[in-house]
């Protein structure tokens, strides 16, 4: 009697661990990842601009692997929302922020600049991307320049549509001939079962020094 | 027999001391957990996935 006490103790014992480790693990997933991207992703932002108001640095035309050459802002994500764009959509480089798909357009060139971000956890940059209509102003900027891309819809793909990315987003065959933004991340929230994608076109550009006019800025 | 139990017994230093062994110790499980153990096993999880491709 007394042992099976002890074992159904050591059980129980062993149960709510299982348990508390698990919650632990929510916990680590929904905050925890998130404060630890964001802190980084700031920094980044911070850094990057001082390599934009440097005269030694030069934005390069091809970007290393997991390096940040651009920043990401949406208005309507929030005044203050700025993410680091980086080259590469690897696991480690979209904890750290918003990703290049490799081979793709860089901003301002004609074809498509397609990038991916995580929707929960992480920072979790694209977390809003379902509220963005047609119109809204996603920013990308560089050492040389603001380009001002504005959104003209958005489809839910199954993760295999590779072809939201091509130069003519979902037209093999088609020779590009302006400039796109494509964004890409996970649908429904929490899920991996299908993309959520935003498609946006440029609509203007200006000259890094010269800024963005305050209009473009508001929300509406 | 209790696994807890026994930490307890093991923990030298009056209760009040043993109370502050067992915070620590808990926070560095905790830790462990944190900066090892879960960021290994997230990749394996069904919710994490963005971009497009096979």
């Amino acid at each position: 009697m007394r042992f099976v006490r002890g074992v159904a103790g050591l059980l129980g014992e062993l149960l709510v661990t299982v348990g508390v480790v698990l919650l632990l693990f929510v916990g680590w997933q929904l905050w925890w990842t998130d404060v630890v991207s964001d802190t980084d992703a700031a920094q980044v932002v911070d850094a990057l601009q001082a390599d934009f108001d440097s005269p030694d640095w030069v934005q390069p035309k091809h970007v290393k692997l997991g390096d940040a050459f651009a920043i990401v802002r949406i208005p309507l994500f929030g005044s203050t929302f700025a993410r680091p764009l980086y080259e590469g959509t690897t696991r480690d480089i979209l904890q750290r922020g918003i990703g290049h798909y490799i081979d793709t357009a860089m901003p301002g060139e004609v074809g498509n600049l397609a990038m991916a971000g995580h929707r929960t956890t992480y920072g979790k940059p694209f977390n809003r991307i379902a509220t963005l209509e047609k119109g809204d102003v996603v920013l990308v900027e560089t050492k040389s320049t603001w380009y001002v891309y504005r959104v003209s819809g958005h489809e839910i793909v199954p993760p295999t549509q590779v072809s939201v990315l091509l130069p003519v987003p979902n037209q093999p065959d088609a020779e590009p001939t302006e400039a796109v933004l494509t964004m890409t991340s996970c649908h429904p929230e929490f899920s991996a079962r299908e993309r959520f994608v935003v498609h946006a076109t440029l609509d203007a550009s200006y000259p890094h020094d010269q800024g963005v006019p305050a209009d473009v800025l508001e929300v509406s | 027999m209790s696994f807890y139990g026994l930490i307890w017994r093991l923990l030298p230093g009056p209760t009040a001391l043993k109370a502050v062994e067992a915070a620590v110790l808990a926070l560095v499980v905790v830790a462990v957990l944190f900066v090892w153990v879960f960021p290994a096993v997230a990749p394996y999880m069904p919710f994490n996935d963005t971009t497009v491709g096979q």
